[in-house]
């Protein structure tokens, strides 16, 4: 292979040995093999949902004129959407507006589509987030010590847990909880965001409640947001818990058996410095990439949380314009969704190579 | 049949011994012998035994769903059997909000869950089988291409895809199968290719290719088979994911519509009444929760049976 001239500017060491490309070159071939993945993965997500748009059976202009309207009316206003022209041309309008970020406007609340995620988006990732922390500040120590002790009581119960996670229907373990933390004992608040009390006297400028409650130190408000996101966000945090532990424990079990543990025990170090601080580490690499998975995983399983516990997020807005055949929301939040999905794997990649030296040299 | 040697134990052990022998006579009987030595290490399992047991009582049930079920899964007597609480003379899961009996609708409503997983079996494995063979085996730009397709379906999220596939199509058990279908293929094509690049270079395949066979019997007759091991259990593990979002749909109105017995659709209309009849909404979870948890013991199972290697993992 002929070295190509490299894109980036070269180091003096790496330009020196000419036939091998060099090491800014592979990078910057890497990072186009990135973004060409990405554009045609994402033209790919926009053809999908163009397509799902044109299969409705809804006639988009029957949908807005009604009936009634006179034969003129209807060709003149199939003419303004744009529908008499070929299938090609209409999907590169659609193409350049969905580039301006124009999803349409949504029937249901008569705003531009984007506008109505930008303002629900928030609450999705608050309570995805939390979901995430709780999965993950359980679920790695819980699958560390299941892979230690293997077996024991803790292994069985990680067994369980996980086996449950992949079994039970979320919205149905959501509506049975609703029933007894909030119904019989009283501990977390109805569902919703915050309690109708407090809808006045508490205006956030940005999405993130929590946040914004604890920044401008509202604590009754902050007490008021925690009992009502507390029991879907630990409904979440189970299922990214279940999928965390069982891959830790089998990243765990891998690292274990590998020959520089045997070194460090045979240098004397303790078991607990050779579990939390040499497996660990090596085992953090791929389960940065679990914990990213999980997270995206938990957008998308937002959607029968938040119809469970009316919370107004993401999955609510869906769910709503579904029911109201509003296509144009429905295909912006999924398209948004699917946006996201790349985001995260996309992050997860590169956090790999940032972790892990071996990606580096190749 | 005096003679010792055809004892009903000598007989079986005669049966093992032929088997299990290290020097088959022919192609069935060392395929017969492997099929055995998987069922020896499967059924030493007692959580994969479990699984199986689910899946046989779940085909019972829906077979005789007719015989079984003490009352109509459709009509209910709004009179006198209007949410009675379960142990209830005659209906002993409890009434619905129509009078209905629920463990009848549960019974008929396994026909539907069998029919979803059956159905989405049957057309996206061997989708993903052809996709994943072919562009493991072709290599080069149809293979660049093919992938390309099957990550942009991996990109959406299963649930919400499925959703918008069901919002276009219209409401209804078929739109959701086949949504859940077009939803389900991409990971087995991704299996599919992996086992394909492990056995493309071997000698076999050349040599097969030597002989003249044409790259399609090849893919069908000679790297298909050899798929088909991991195909299965990655299939058996996802039934527990397409019972879920089958009743995901079902729940949020999208996939069964009433009065069909679907069991997300029954879950749904027992949310109105879940403070006070709490059985409406929970009998149906229960018994997606069973079968759910059935085919993830199988499915567990049948890996660590097919692939020894695996199964520390």
């Amino acid at each position: 292979m002929t070295p190509a001239p490299s894109l980036a500017p070269e180091t003096g060491a790496g330009a020196r040995q000419a036939p091998a490309p060099s090491r800014a070159f592979v990078r910057g071939r890497v990072v186009l093999g990135f973004l060409v993945t990405v554009a045609t993965t994402y033209l790919g997500l926009l053809a999908v949902t163009f397509f799902i748009g044109r299969v409705v059976p809804v006639d988009p202009v029957l949908a807005i004129l009604g009936d009634r309207a006179s034969t003129e009316v209807v060709e003149r206003t199939r003419e303004a959407l744009g529908l008499n022209l070929p299938l090609h041309h209409q999907f590169w309008i659609y193409l350049k507006q969905a580039v301006r970020g124009d999803f349409g406007t949504s029937v249901l609340t008569t705003h531009p589509v984007l506008e109505d995620i930008a303002r629900v988006f928030p609450a999705t990732m608050e309570l995805a987030t939390l979901g995430t922390l709780i999965g993950s500040l359980l679920g790695v120590p819980l699958g560390v010590l299941a892979a230690v002790r293997r077996g024991g009581i803790l292994d069985q119960i990680v067994r369980v847990v996980g086996l449950i996670g992949y079994s039970v229907p979320i919205f149905w373990l959501g509506l049975l909880s609703l029933v007894l933390f909030y119904a019989q004992l009283h501990w977390v608040s109805y569902p919703g965001r915050l309690d109708v009390v407090h809808e006045y006297t508490f205006s956030p400028t940005t999405g993130f409640y929590l946040f914004e409650a604890a920044w401008t130190g509202q604590w009754t408000i902050l007490g008021d947001l925690f009992a009502h996101i507390a029991l879907p966000s630990v409904l979440l945090g189970y299922f990214s818990l279940a999928y965390i532990s069982r891959m830790t424990r089998g990243f765990m079990l891998t690292e274990m058996s590998q020959e520089y543990i045997v070194t460090a025990r045979a240098k004397g170090l303790s078991e607990a410095r050779i579990i939390w601080f040499h497996a660990l580490r090596n085992a953090a690499v791929p389960l940065v990439t679990v914990i990213a998975l999980s997270y995206a995983s938990l957008l998308e399983g937002s959607v029968l949380t938040e119809s469970i516990f009316g919370w107004p997020g993401l999955g609510l807005y869906i769910t709503n314009s579904l029911g109201n055949a509003d296509m144009n929301a429905v295909l912006g939040g999924t398209l948004v969704i699917g946006s996201v999905f790349i985001g995260i794997n996309l992050l997860s990649d590169l956090l790999y190579r940032v972790l892990d030296p071996r990606t580096k040299r190749r | 049949m005096s003679d010792p040697t055809s004892s009903p134990s000598s007989r079986v052990q005669s049966w093992r011994t032929w088997l299990l022998t290290e020097f088959p006579a022919s192609p069935a009987q060392a395929r017969l012998g492997r099929v055995y030595v998987i069922w020896l290490r499967f059924s030493a399992n007692r959580l994969a035994l479990t699984g199986l047991g689910v899946l046989i009582a779940l085909l019972l049930v829906a077979a005789f769903a007719d015989v079984l079920a003490p009352h109509s899964a459709v009509q209910g007597d709004l009179m006198n059997a209007r949410l009675l609480p379960p142990g209830s003379p005659g209906y002993l899961l409890g009434t619905d909000g129509q009078g209905r009996d629920i463990l009848s609708r549960l019974l008929q409503g396994s026909r539907l869950t069998l029919l979803v997983v059956a159905l989405v079996a049957v057309t996206a494995a061997p989708i993903g089988l052809l996709v994943g063979t072919v562009a493991g085996y072709a290599g080069g730009w149809l293979d660049a291409v093919l992938m390309r397709v099957t990550d942009i379906f991996l990109a959406f999220p299963k649930l919400v895809l499925a959703m918008a596939l069901v919002a276009a199509l219209g409401p209804g058990i078929e739109n959701a199968i086949l949504a859940i279908a077009i939803v389900s293929w991409p990971p087995y094509a991704r299996v599919a290719r992996a086992e394909t690049m492990t056995v493309r270079g071997s000698d076999y395949i050349a040599a097969v290719r030597l002989m003249g066979a044409s790259p399609g019997r090849i893919v069908v007759r000679h790297i298909m088979p050899l798929c088909l091991s991991s195909l299965i259990v990655r299939v058996t593990l996802d039934m527990a994911g397409i019972i879920l979002t089958a009743a995901g749909l079902g729940f949020l109105g999208l996939g069964a519509q009433p009065p069909l017995p679907e069991w997300g659709a029954m879950i749904a209309t027992g949310r109105r009444f879940i403070l006070d009849q709490w059985w409406v909404a929970a009998m149906p979870g229960i018994a997606i929760l069973i079968v759910s948890l059935g085919f993830n013991l199988l499915g567990d199972g049948l890996r660590d049976a097919l692939d020894p290697k695996e199964a520390d993992s």
